[in-house]
C-alpha cells in the first residue's frame, strides 16, 4: 500500500519521507484519512472478534468457554472498541480524505494538529486493549461505565477511563480543525448551501462531539477521582448519587449515537443522488433535518433510564421528545426515497448498501420508537430487544454506510475500481447474516432475556443459536471487504476516469482519479 | 492558506473555548442535579421525614417490621440490629436500636444507606431519627448503639403485611481521620 501511494506521491512532485516516517510525520489530508481508514478497519476486527467471543458463549445455553467476569469484559470491551475505535474514527477518515476534496480546500486548516489527532488514538486503541491483561483484566462495567461498577474495578478500569481521555481529545481536535476548514477554506462560490450533504452532516457532527466529548471527559474524571482521591460524586456512602453518572454520561451519550449516524447520513445523501442520476430530493430539508436532529439529542438522553426513577412528568417529557426525532429523520427517508422515485436507477454496490441501509436503519428507528414509549421501554429495558435496536442503527446503519462510503470513493481514492461482483457478494452476504444474527434478538428481547449475561434459559436457546450461527457468517463476510480494498490498493481492477460514476456531480470528481498528493492549491471556483 | 492563516486562529481560540466550558458544563450538572433532586424531592432517604399530620394510630391492624443490617464488603465493622423484628400497628411512634463496633484498629467512618422491601413501603416509612443522617465515625474498638424512630403512615396498602427495613454501612473512604 505504501509503495502504491509513494509512486503516485512521485509523481505528483510531493516533498514528503519515504517509508514509515512518510505516515509518522505526514500533515497531508490524504494521508492522515487513509491512516484513520486503515485505523479503524483494524479496530473492526478486534471488536469483531470479541463480539465472535460473545457469541461464541452464547451459541448454547449453560457455560462452555468463558467465565462470568470475563463475558462481561468482551461486552464492554466489543462497545468501546466498535463505538470508539471503529466507527468514530472511521468517518473522521472520510472527512479528512472528502471534506477537503468536496469543498475545494488545500489541506486541513490546521495539518500538524491533523497528525496529532490521528496518532494519539493508536495510543488510546492500545491502552483499552492491554487492559485485558492487566490484574482483573478489562472494564466490565459495559460501554457506558456505570458507577458504582466503574468506581469498584481494578487497574483495568483505569486504562478505560485514561483512553477515553486520549480517544476524546483526539476527537475534539479532529471537529475543530473539520468545522474550522469547513468555515474558513471553501473556495470562492461555494456557499454554505451549496455544500455537498456529506460536508454539512459533518459541519454539524463536528458541533455535537464540541459539545459533548468534553462532558465525557468530565464524567470519567468525575469516576477517576471517585476512585482514587477521595471524591464522592457517585459514592452514595460519601453523599453522591451513582444515578448522578447516568445523567451526565447520557447527555454525553445520545448526542454520541448521532455523531455516529449524521455523517452515514452524509454519505448516503451522496450515494442515492448519483446512482438515481438525479440531484438530490429536498437539499434544503435535509440540512434543516440534520441540524435538528442535533438539536434535539440534547434533550433525550433521560430516555436511557426511564426505570432509575424519575417524575411521571420528566418521562413524559423525554418520551415526547424522543418521539419528536423521529419527524426530521422521517424527512430524511422521504427524501432518499423522492430521490430514487423516477429516477434513471442502477445498483453498484454503493447503491447496495445505501439502499439497504435506507431499510435496515428504518427498522431499527421504529424499534426506537417502540423504546421511546416510557411504559413499554419499563419492561424491555436492558433486554436483548434494546441490543436489536441499536445494532439495526448501528450496524446496519452507521456501518452498512461507512461501506457505502468506501465502494463509492475508493476508485476515485485509488484509481482502481473494485471487483464489483466480490462487493455485491459483500452486501449480499452482510445483509443476510446481519438479519439472521440481530432479527431474532427483537423475539428473545420481548420473551425478557436481559443482555449482558453469558448465560440463558433452555426456552431462548434456538433463537440464540440462529444469532450465533448468524454473527459468525457475518464476521467472515467481513474478510470480503479486507480483500476487494486491498486489492484496489495494490492497483488491481480497471483505471477509472476522473468522474468515475455517470451520474456524480461536485469537486472531487473534478480530479485526476487517483488525486495527486496535493490539490487545489489554487482554490476553484464554483459558480 | 496564509490569508485563511488569522481567521483559523480566531476559529479555533473559539472552538476551545465551548470545548473547555463544556468540560466545566458536566461538572456543573453535579450542583444543578443536587438542586434537582431537592426540588423534586428525589433523593431524600438520608433526610428526616416531616412527622406525619393527625395521625391516628390503627389498633386494628398489625404489621411486622423486619430488620436488616448489611456491610459493604471492606468495611471492618460488626453491625447487627437488637430487635430482629417488632409487631406494631401503622400510625404509632416506635423506636428501635441497632448496634455497631469497629473491629479494627483504625478509624473508620461509615454511612448508612437505607432501602426498604417492599419498595413502596418506603413512602410510607416515616423516618423521624436516624443514625444515617450523619457519617458515624468510631474509634478502633468502639462500639455503638444507634436509635431508629419511625412511624408507618396509616396510608400503607392493605395487602403489605410485612416491611424489611435494610441498612448497609459504607465505608467513607478519606474521611477516617476526621471527627464526624
Amino acid at each position: 500500500m505504501e509503495a502504491a501511494h509513494a509512486h503516485h506521491g512521485h509523481g505528483d512532485h510531493a516533498h514528503h519521507p519515504y517509508g514509515i516516517m512518510r505516515w509518522i510525520t505526514t500533515t497531508n489530508h490524504k494521508d492522515i484519512g487513509t491512516l484513520y481508514l486503515v485505523f479503524s478497519l483494524t479496530m473492526f476486527f478486534i471488536g469483531g472478534l470479541l463480539a465472535m467471543g460473545i457469541r461464541l458463549e452464547l451459541l448454547e445455553p449453560g457455560m462452555q468457554f468463558w467465565r462470568p467476569e470475563f463475558f462481561n469484559q468482551l461486552t464492554s470491551m466489543h462497545g468501546l472498541i466498535m463505538v470508539f475505535g471503529a466507527i468514530m474514527p472511521a468517518f473522521v477518515g472520510f472527512a479528512n480524505w472528502q471534506v477537503p476534496m468536496m469543498i475545494g480546500a488545500p489541506d486541513m486548516a490546521f495539518a500538524r494538529m491533523n497528525n496529532w489527532s490521528f496518532w494519539l488514538l493508536p495510543v488510546g486503541a492500545t491502552l483499552l486493549v492491554a487492559s485485558f491483561f492487566v490484574p482483573g483484566g478489562a472494564t466490565a462495567a459495559g460501554w457506558t461505565i456505570y458507577a458504582p461498577l466503574s468506581t469498584q474495578m481494578g487497574p483495568g478500569m483505569d486504562l478505560a477511563i485514561f483512553a477515553l481521555h486520549i480517544m476524546g481529545a483526539s476527537s475534539i481536535m479532529g471537529s475543530i480543525n473539520i468545522i474550522t476548514t469547513i468555515l474558513n477554506m471553501r473556495a470562492p462560490g461555494m456557499t454554505l448551501m451549496k455544500m455537498p450533504l456529506f460536508v454539512w452532516t459533518w459541519l454539524i457532527t463536528a458541533y455535537l462531539l464540541i459539545a459533548v466529548m468534553p462532558v465525557l471527559a468530565g464524567a470519567v474524571t468525575m469516576l477517576l477521582t471517585d476512585r482514587h482521591f477521595g471524591t464522592n460524586f457517585f459514592n452514595a456512602a460519601g453523599g453522591g448519587d451513582p444515578v448522578l453518572f447516568q445523567h451526565v454520561f447520557w447527555f454525553f451519550g445520545h448526542p454520541e449515537v448521532y455523531i455516529m449516524i449524521l455523517p452515514g447520513f452524509g454519505i448516503v445523501s451522496q450515494v442515492v443522488p448519483t446512482f438515481s442520476r438525479k440531484p438530490l430530493f429536498g437539499y434544503s430539508s435535509m440540512v434543516y433535518a440534520t441540524a435538528s436532529i442535533a438539536i434535539l439529542s440534547f434533550i433525550v438522553w433521560a430516555h436511557h433510564m426511564f426505570t432509575v426513577g424519575m417524575p411521571a412528568v420528566a418521562q413524559l417529557f423525554f418520551m415526547y421528545a424522543t418521539m419528536l426525532i423521529a419527524v426530521p429523520t422521517g424527512v430524511k427517508v422521504f427524501n432518499w426515497i423522492a430521490t430514487m422515485w423516477k429516477g434513471s436507477l442502477t445498483f453498484e454496490t454503493p447503491m447496495l448498501f445505501a439502499c439497504g441501509f435506507i431499510f435496515v436503519f428504518s427498522m431499527g428507528g421504529f424499534t426506537g420508537l417502540v423504546l421511546a414509549i416510557t411504559p413499554v421501554d419499563i419492561q424491555l429495558q436492558d433486554t436483548y430487544y434494546v441490543v436489536a435496536h441499536f445494532h439495526y442503527v448501528l450496524v446496519a446503519g452507521s456501518l452498512f454506510a461507512l461501506f457505502a462510503g468506501v465502494y463509492f470513493w475508493i476508485p476515485k481514492w485509488t484509481g482502481h475500481m473494485y471487483d464489483e461482483l466480490l462487493g455485491k457478494w459483500h452486501f449480499w452476504l452482510s445483509m443476510i447474516f446481519f438479519n439472521i444474527t440481530f432479527f431474532p434478538m427483537h423475539f428473545t428481547g420481548l420473551a425478557g432475556l436481559p443482555r449482558r449475561v453469558p448465560d440463558y434459559n433452555m426456552q431462548f436457546a434456538d433463537f440464540n443459536f440462529i444469532s450465533s450461527i448468524g454473527s459468525f457468517g457475518f464476521g467472515l463476510s467481513q474478510l470480503i471487504l479486507v480483500y476487494v480494498v486491498v486489492k484496489c490498493i495494490r492497483g488491481a481492477g480497471e483505471k477509472v476516469s476522473d468522474k468515475v460514476w455517470e451520474g456524480a456531480h461536485g469537486l472531487e470528481w473534478t480530479l485526476p482519479s487517483p488525486p495527486p498528493y496535493h490539490t487545489f492549491e489554487t482554490p476553484p471556483v464554483v459558480k | 492558506m496564509v490569508s485563511h492563516a488569522q481567521a483559523n486562529q480566531q476559529t479555533l481560540v473559539k472552538l476551545l473555548v465551548v470545548a473547555c466550558a463544556m468540560f466545566g458544563f458536566g461538572f456543573a450538572m453535579v450542583p444543578f442535579y443536587r438542586v434537582l433532586c431537592d426540588a423534586l424531592g428525589l433523593n431524600s432517604v438520608l433526610k428526616p421525614d416531616l412527622p406525619p399530620v393527625n395521625t391516628q394510630v390503627d389498633t386494628g391492624r398489625f404489621l411486622t417490621i423486619e430488620f436488616d443490617a448489611n456491610l459493604r464488603s471492606n468495611l471492618p465493622w460488626t453491625f447487627t440490629p437488637v430487635e430482629k423484628s417488632v409487631r406494631i400497628h401503622p400510625g404509632a411512634l416506635t423506636q428501635v436500636t441497632f448496634e455497631v463496633r469497629n473491629r479494627s484498629d483504625r478509624r473508620v467512618t461509615g454511612q448508612a444507606i437505607p432501602s426498604f422491601g417492599p419498595q413502596l413501603a418506603g413512602r410510607y416509612f416515616k423516618k423521624l431519627d436516624c443514625f444515617c443522617f450523619t457519617q458515624q465515625t468510631l474509634a478502633p474498638g468502639e462500639a455503638r448503639r444507634m436509635p431508629v424512630v419511625f412511624v408507618v403512615e396509616p396510608g400503607l396498602p392493605q395487602d403489605v403485611n410485612t416491611v424489611t427495613l435494610s441498612y448497609t454501612f459504607f465505608e467513607v473512604e478519606g474521611k477516617a481521620g476526621k471527627d464526624s
